[in-house]
């Protein structure tokens, strides 16, 4: 839950709002700089290698993490990235398809006239302009300024208006009663969730999520992680050269998940 | 002239009590079927990742469409100044707020997470138009209670005319917020039009049938005497309210047969062969507009009292398929992700959802009207609300010009 509610906090100071524990924040962020130099001096270079930031810094726009996926290499009937995301995030089954969680799945499309078939995973595109985030009330729906979209679980109500105006049909609600969360992945019954981009992983400066990290394991590489904004970035390069497209691209949202191949 | 009086309903009967134990028996199960889908979790309901909205909000829009709808009889009378409204005009706000009140009952309940409804009410995001909904539904209900008492109090009648506007102004946008609910989203083929909007706007027809239940019931109850010529008023009306309903729709399925890209859901809904075909054209076309047309209508049921309960019991039916067909039909088609391919995948991509609603649901729509009757029941009894007569021979005189009181 913790993590939740830094990245919320972040969030807030990001987009300007003056947060109302701010001098206390400040002195955590400062104990915890403090502390961290002091104990994990390696850990200051890792941020500088990954791209992560230091905790007491807000999330900032400079960055806008983003995923390539690249359907040539994605094979139908693998789901190696499903697979890693249940197990990242604690999404167990109960034999109820329609009401189970998927913060992503693999989809086939075929060509009607050509026959042609494509697979890819599907998961929140994480919208510049998310049409979730919009439609939701309370504003528990949010995007981070490094452009990754969140349900903040303490104050989402259950509504299910974000599921009604998502395109991509990314979004689930939790139906029943859950056990054994895993603590980075807060889940409760009556909210509604979706993929995170492994928030947790990035802020900690993996620099990779639990479904790219999966499909390169495998050999597939079929996914790539990285930062859009930076032109140096193994993720711009490749769709500098090789483009990338969005689904749903007439719709005007930028997302931050882009497909070849498609 | 003789101004219009006012007077309570007799509460004293066992029928009376019995009546308003019965609607409280409803509320309560209500209640225990929103504990158990609470406790359990939306699994227990027909709702799914697929139709994320049911039953209830099929009962919760009709309900809050239905109060902006009965309010047109005050609306009438204050705003349009048709006198012969006007002695309706004290029932019409009071069934408004009941009815309102009963709706936004039902979607609480169903939230994920009612508990959290103070956050709903402390944290808003004004680019949301449920945000603005939470303003709106509330503000009606004061503005209608503020109306209300202008009417109501002597003292303060000569303002019963600018509270009248403004709750008639504010009805107007509340039910273009509620039609907008469905009008944003630009996610499924099925709304995402800006005639979502006015749609819900004109769906005056759902509301004045009720009204006009309430008050053939209540003047039934009461022994007091309706006569023909308000009634006729108000069949006259409720036809033309049914026509202008089915204006929009016809608009609604004429604008997306001609774009190309809708022609799938159109086809889906229109000539399908599912369930949502058959209660288009059946039940929404057929029993709930052109059987209540012609009952108001035909030389041979035009003035009969039995066909004009009729016809308003089919035009809420009506209004019942209506929002079936736009809330659970819009979002069984499946979304179109791939333009022009076919798709599949474990969340039910590209097939039609379905859905099988649970006996909760339906107990909690139940109760959202019980609360409703609950609320207008007691408020009969306890103030004057009611004309003592509405005979003919009391129309005849243009009551209202010389019943201030009334509004």
């Amino acid at each position: 839950m913790t993590q939740t509610h830094d990245t919320n906090n972040s969030q807030r100071t990001a987009v300007g709002d003056e947060p109302v524990d701010a001098s206390r924040r400040k002195f955590m962020g400062v104990a915890a700089a403090t502390i961290g130099g002091l104990t994990i001096a390696p850990g200051v270079i890792l941020y500088a290698t990954a791209g992560a930031r230091p905790v007491d810094q807000p999330v900032s726009d400079t960055v806008r993490w983003g995923i390539l996926i690249d359907t040539n290499q994605c094979s139908e009937g693998c789901d190696d990235c499903v697979t890693a995301c249940n197990e990242e995030n604690g999404l167990i089954g109960h034999d109820r398809p329609r009401t189970d969680a998927q913060w992503i799945r693999k989809l086939t499309a075929k060509d009607k006239s050509t026959g042609h078939v494509i697979s890819l995973p599907m998961m929140c595109q994480h919208c510049e302009h998310p049409p979730c985030v919009d439609v939701c009330p309370t504003g528990a729906s949010f995007r981070r300024a490094d452009g990754i979209v969140l349900v903040d679980k303490h104050t989402c109500i259950g509504c299910r208006y974000c599921m009604m105006a998502c395109p991509y049909k990314a979004r689930s609600f939790v139906h029943e009663t859950l056990t054994d969360q895993k603590a980075h992945a807060p889940r409760g019954k009556g909210t509604v969730e979706s993929c995170t981009m492994c928030v947790h992983k990035v802020d900690n400066g993996d620099g990779t999520t639990a479904c790219v990290d999966a499909c390169s394991q495998e050999g597939h590489n079929a996914m790539m992680f990285g930062d859009l904004n930076d032109p140096d970035s193994a993720i711009s390069k490749r769709l500098a050269q090789f483009g990338g497209k969005q689904i749903r691209a007439d719709l005007g949202l930028n997302t931050g998940v882009r497909y070849q191949g498609i | 002239m003789k101004p219009t009086r006012f007077s309570p309903l007799e509460a004293n009967s066992t029928s009376y009590y019995g009546l308003l134990g019965l609607f409280a028996l409803f509320v309560l199960i209500a209640l225990a079927a929103a504990h158990h889908m609470e406790s359990e979790g939306h699994y227990v309901t027909g709702m799914t990742n697929q139709i994320v909205w049911g039953t209830p909000h099929i009962f919760a829009v009709f309900l809050i469409v239905a109060a902006s709808g009965a309010l047109n009889v005050a609306s009438i009378g204050t705003v349009f100044g048709v006198q012969d409204y006007k002695p309706l005009s004290r029932l019409s706000a009071l069934l408004a707020i009941a009815l309102l009140v009963g709706g936004l009952s039902i979607l609480v309940l169903d939230l994920g997470r009612p508990d959290r409804l103070i956050v709903a009410m402390t944290y808003y995001n004004f680019k949301s138009i449920f945000a603005w909904n939470i303003f709106l539904y509330t503000g009606f209900l004061v503005i209608v209670a503020v109306y209300l008492w202008t009417m109501m109090e002597g003292r303060f009648n000569r303002y019963s005319k600018y509270t009248g506007y403004t709750a008639f102004i504010w009805r107007l946008i509340l039910t273009t917020g509620t039609g907008s609910i469905f009008g944003f989203l630009v996610a499924r083929q099925a709304y995402d039009a800006a005639i979502m909007a006015p749609i819900v706007v004109m769906s005056f027809s759902f509301g004045l049938a009720v009204f006009i239940l309430v008050l053939m019931a209540a003047y039934k109850w009461s022994n007091r005497p309706l006569g023909d010529v308000i009634l006729l008023r108000l069949k006259n009306l409720l036809g033309v309210f049914i026509g202008a309903v089915m204006y929009f729709v016809l608009a609604y399925h004429l604008t997306n047969l001609y774009v190309t890209e809708n022609h799938g859901v159109e086809e889906f809904i229109l000539l399908g062969g599912n369930v949502y075909t058959m209660v288009f054209w059946f039940g929404q076309i057929l029993l709930g507009s052109l059987a209540p047309l012609a009952l108001l209508y035909l030389p041979q049921t035009g003035k009969s009292r039995t066909a004009i309960v009729l016809a308003s019991i089919l035009v809420i039916l009506g209004g019942f398929a209506q929002l079936y067909v736009i809330i659970i039909g819009g979002q069984a088609y499946p979304l179109n992700l791939f333009p022009g391919m076919e798709e599949s995948s474990s969340f039910f991509d590209g097939v039609v959802a379905s859905y099988t609603p649970s006996i909760y649901e339906f107990l909690l729509g139940l109760g959202g009207i019980a609360i409703a009757m609950v609320i207008l029941t007691f408020g009969l009894a306890i103030l004057s609300f009611l004309p003592e007569s509405l005979s003919d021979s009391i129309m005849r005189e243009s009551p209202a010009k010389s019943a201030k009181a009334a509004g």
